[in-house]
């Protein structure tokens, strides 16, 4: 293996290659022979009853070969919850069915109730303009708050209310928690709202549905995070296809961010549609149709509090939340505000009384699911912004709070009243990086420069914790999981040495194709270019539980590493018998095997070939060839840990923010590939600053969303962003999977909101504002100006 | 239906396209140029941008028949004639400026219609030039890094 390669170095990322020479090839990209083109029907209120829907004009309509309904959908099953929550009182939370198509009622706009397939986009969206649809609009349901205080109208009639479940977390923890609250010197409160925002992967949802009526197999290309859970869904729960008749390929992927993790009916229509015309059938989603018809993200109304001694040492904290799922529950919308929520809100801190309490919320609105960081961003917000605001009435400066609670790094592992363990951190290190890295040393001279100029300067904080690579599954199961949490590898070493890696995880911008195969040129010491990952094929992968939650080198990562493990032990048997030597005497290292203390020696290559050409080989012991599976259930999530810094300028006429530096230090173990990593970073705080300064997806009261389209969803722009600082310096191995990894691809979406925010309330502190809700747009930053005068 | 030429990545092709189709149509099923993308269909995320006679345009945004008899340029014409990357292309890889992929073709163009008319453009010219092109991955620092990159090979 060339020295600048493996474990460590910043390779060039190969896929790149493809991606910038126009060959990457897209769901949309893929047109085959005698494909057909479905347009969906969706509901321009967002709750209504379905009186009819007459298709007999669009049926009869040019190039129009088949117009499905609702009731053509009546005899499969709903896509279902992936977790099953418990309410405080341990009974289970409501599930409603969800439908492929709406039937009977319409529960958000975009709500599909109908779809015509033709032979060109044209015509079936001049059919889909014909379809008669008679639908008597009812009151929308839009807000949390009302929703759960009318029972009246309900988004699904069958259900006593507009509650999903109540959840207490933990249940145990309530009233020691209330009495820790009473008794304590100071509380702070603060009542906040994590915006609704839209998750808008530039790729928009799309998917190709195959049958080939000789066989009985069908096959699915979408985009997806997540092909084997899309499989399992659609053909088990939904459509009842056997497994062995399903291929699902999620080819390459424009971003997901959560939002392709889950299972949505256009994949069953384009595959019941393909079935019944013996043609292809594919489906593109429009901008508009992403807005109003793919899962959003956050969207929670919580209160909060924080009990201190007057020192500022923290007692308890207290959460009463309301979360939005929307009009029906997609795959992970219930284990989000929950289990990757509840569990986060002691934070990196000693807070020894801890109660959460969740109650989602069916709304006439898109699904809500996980979004890069789920319920981690949630739980971090509000922490980091009562803590804040908790230091401010006690006149202790916002970097002694939190260092004054921090866990020590000789208290790991730590088990919080929340029932996580963290396994390893050191949180004043990755402060301490931070503080150097944003030279707050010079804020104060940087500050009396702004006010100079009539401008209100201010620095923001935060310090996070994460948790990824969600595990193990025996527990998860116990908790409501209706999934196991593995991942899965195969590692195909071919006869001349050269090798395929079938990996469970997608990869849609992570860069695994390249870092992924640094791991095993490391491990065996062959050249990385001799190694190809391949992912996203049901066909040709073992098994996967796909990317979401950080986990895929955390999880997946560790699969490969035991098979090629695996791989490494049957090859170094196979050396021993062609060099006539002991198993145990073979040493393997840049890709030669050699008989300890001798000069024997074998190329890596040789051996290959030896096991597949078995001519000198031990056919007693052993069977020929060289491939091995491994399947990985972690032992512990893995806790990615940080701090971030954010300074910013507010002009007091306007309200316009304008971020002047932005410095995260994260710990996210050990690092495979520098580059990559960075990316990832800075790919989650442009989501993370976007969420704080623009991004709000918005309803109205009639359950209209206002902001449907780029024209009017502030997506930020390179003009909204600064350059980054970033470090990842400071490292605490993970303490339980094989290459020490902690995952890194939600950290900046988690760590960069409250410290926008915090940056903003500071500079405008002096004129007695404690808090505005995100996105902070200028009318918002102005209006609370004017209220504070 | 109307028949139209034009000459893409320096070769001649025609076709004949309805006059509602859109530019981007004919390049990504007619021709089969699948490299440039469709985002939003309303010209504001800019992953179909193209250049016609050099200038950077939003192949969503236009009629195929409005580019009759022009010179169009996509992300297929945009490596070297040894099929090598270009400086622009080369410097997105080098400096990370590319995660999914989606939005990069637009980028790559735009990047490369501002450095024919600006050879060292300041950061925040960059950044105002990228105003048209969305990218939902990189947070951007990568990406205007790339473009100061090759602007500095270039030069």
């Amino acid at each position: 293996m060339p020295k600048d390669q493996g474990i460590g170095a910043a390779s060039k990322r190969r896929e790149d290659v493809r991606y910038l020479t126009g060959r990457g090839k897209y769901t949309d990209d893929i047109t085959l022979p005698r494909q057909t083109y479905a347009v969906f029907a969706r509901s321009e209120v967002a709750n209504g009853i379905i009186k009819s829907i007459d298709t007999d004009v669009a049926v009869a309509m040019p190039g129009v070969l088949a117009v499905f309904t609702g009731d053509d959908f009546t005899e499969v099953g709903g896509n279902p919850a992936g977790w099953l929550i418990n309410n405080r009182d341990g009974t289970p939370m409501k599930e409603p069915k969800r439908p492929v198509l709406a039937h009977g009622k319409v529960r958000h706009v975009g709500d599909a109730y109908a779809a015509v397939i033709a032979e060109s986009v044209a015509e079936a969206l001049a059919a889909v303009e014909a379809i008669d649809a008679d639908i008597e609009e009812l009151p929308a349901i839009v807000n949390m708050a009302d929703a759960l205080a009318n029972s009246d109208n309900r988004v699904h009639d069958e259900l006593e209310d507009n509650c999903c479940f109540d959840w207490g977390w933990i249940e145990d923890n309530r009233d020691s928690v209330d009495a820790a609250i009473k008794a304590a010197p100071h509380v702070t409160t603060l009542e906040l709202v994590n915006n609704r925002v839209a998750p808008n992967a530039m790729e928009t949802r799309a998917s190709i549905g195959e049958y080939d009526p000789g066989t009985g197999d069908y096959k699915l290309t979408t985009t997806s995070q997540n092909p084997h859970l899309t499989k399992l869904l659609v053909a088990v729960f939904v459509l009842g296809i056997p497994e062995h008749k399903l291929t699902v390929v999620a080819p390459d992927v424009g971003g997901g961010f959560g939002s392709k993790i889950y299972h949505y009916g256009e994949e069953a229509l384009v595959l019941s549609a393909a079935r019944k015309l013996g043609r292809p059938v594919k489906w593109t989603a429009t901008r508009s149709e992403a807005f109003l018809a793919d899962a959003h993200g956050r969207d929670h109304v919580t209160k909060i509090e924080l009990a201190t001694e007057t020192d500022g040492t923290f007692i308890a904290i207290r959460t009463d939340t309301m979360a939005n799922v929307g009009a029906y529950l997609s795959n992970f919308s219930t284990a989000t505000p929950t289990f990757l929520h509840g569990t986060l809100m002691a934070g990196n801190y000693r807070v020894p009384n801890v109660y959460v309490n969740v109650k989602t919320v069916f709304t006439n609105t898109a699904p809500v699911d996980a979004y890069r960081g789920a319920g981690r961003p949630e739980a971090t917000f509000s922490i980091e912004r009562v803590i804040d605001k908790c230091a401010r009435e006690l006149g202790i400066d916002p970097v002694s709070i939190r260092r004054k609670n921090f866990i020590q790094p000789d208290q790991f592992p730590y088990t919080t009243p929340v029932a996580l363990v963290y396994d390893t951190g050191n949180y004043d290190a990755t402060l301490d990086k931070v503080l150097e890295l944003s030279d707050v040393a010079g804020f104060a001279a940087r500050k009396a420069e702004s006010t100079s100029r009539g401008k209100l300067r201010g620095l923001g904080l935060n310090s996070y914790i994460e948790a990824c690579g969600i595990a193990p599954s025996n527990l998860v199961g116990q908790l409501g999981s209706r999934v196991g949490l593995y991942d899965a590898a195969t590692v195909r070493v071919n006869p001349t040495g050269n090798i395929s890696v079938m990996v469970g995880a997608h990869s849609h911008g992570q860069g695994h194709e390249t870092s992924f195969a640094q791991v095993v040129a490391d491990m065996i010491g062959i050249p990385e270019e001799n190694i190809d990952i391949v992912h996203g094929d049901t066909s040709k992968i073992p098994f996967g539980m796909g990317t979401y939650g950080s986990r895929s080198l955390a999880v997946c990562g560790s699969a490969m590493v035991k098979a090629t493990e695996k791989v490494i032990a049957k090859a170094k048997k196979i050396a021993a018998h062609m060099m006539e030597a002991g198993e145990g005497d073979i040493e393997l290292a840049d890709g030669v095997f050699t008989v300890a203390g001798t000069d024997k020696t074998l190329e890596w290559g040789a051996v290959t070939l030896g096991a597949y050409v078995p001519h000198n080989y031990p056919l007693e012991e052993i069977e020929p060839g060289l491939e091995e599976t491994a399947f990985y259930d972690p032992a512990n999530f893995t806790y990615p840990a940080g701090a971030y810094t954010c300074e910013v300028e507010v002009d007091p006429e306007t309200g316009k923010v304008e971020i002047c530096s932005f410095s995260a230090a994260d710990d996210f173990g050990n690092i495979i590939n520098p580059m990559i990593v960075e990316g990832q970073v800075h790919g989650g705080i442009g989501q993370g600053i976007g969420q704080a300064l623009l991004e709000h997806a918005v309803y109205d009261s009639d359950g209209q969303m206002l902001n449907g389209s780029y024209m009017d969803y502030a997506m930020p722009r390179a003009t909204d962003m600064p350059f980054y600082t970033v470090d990842q310096s400071c490292v605490t191995p993970c303490t339980h999977n094989p290459l020490g990894v902690k995952g890194c691809g939600e950290a900046g979406a988690i760590g960069s909101p409250p410290a926008v925010v915090n940056a903003v309330v500071d500079a405008l502190s002096g004129l007695g504002v404690t808090h505005i809700d995100m996105p902070l747009s200028p009318n918002r930053v102005w209006s609370a100006i004017q209220a504070a005068k | 239906m109307t028949k139209i030429s034009m000459t893409v990545n320096g070769k001649a092709v025609s076709g004949e396209v309805e006059g509602r189709t859109l530019l981007v149509d004919f390049l990504r099923e007619d021709l089969t140029l699948t490299g440039t993308h469709v985002g939003c269909e309303t010209g504001h995320c800019g992953a179909c941008t193209v250049h016609l006679g050099g200038m950077m345009v939003k192949s969503c945004n236009m009629l195929a028949v409005e580019a009759d008899g022009g010179d169009i340029t996509t992300i297929e014409g945009m490596a070297n004639e040894d099929g090598s990357l270009s400086v622009i292309q080369a410097a997105f890889q080098e400096h990370h400026g590319l995660q999914c992929g989606f939005c990069t073709p637009g980028m790559v163009m735009a990047a490369s219609a501002l450095l024919a008319e600006n050879s060292s453009p300041s950061e925040a010219e960059i950044r105002k030039h990228l105003d048209g092109n969305i990218c939902r991955c990189t947070g951007y620092h990568n990406i205007v890094k790339s473009i100061q990159a090759a602007a500095e090979t270039l030069a």
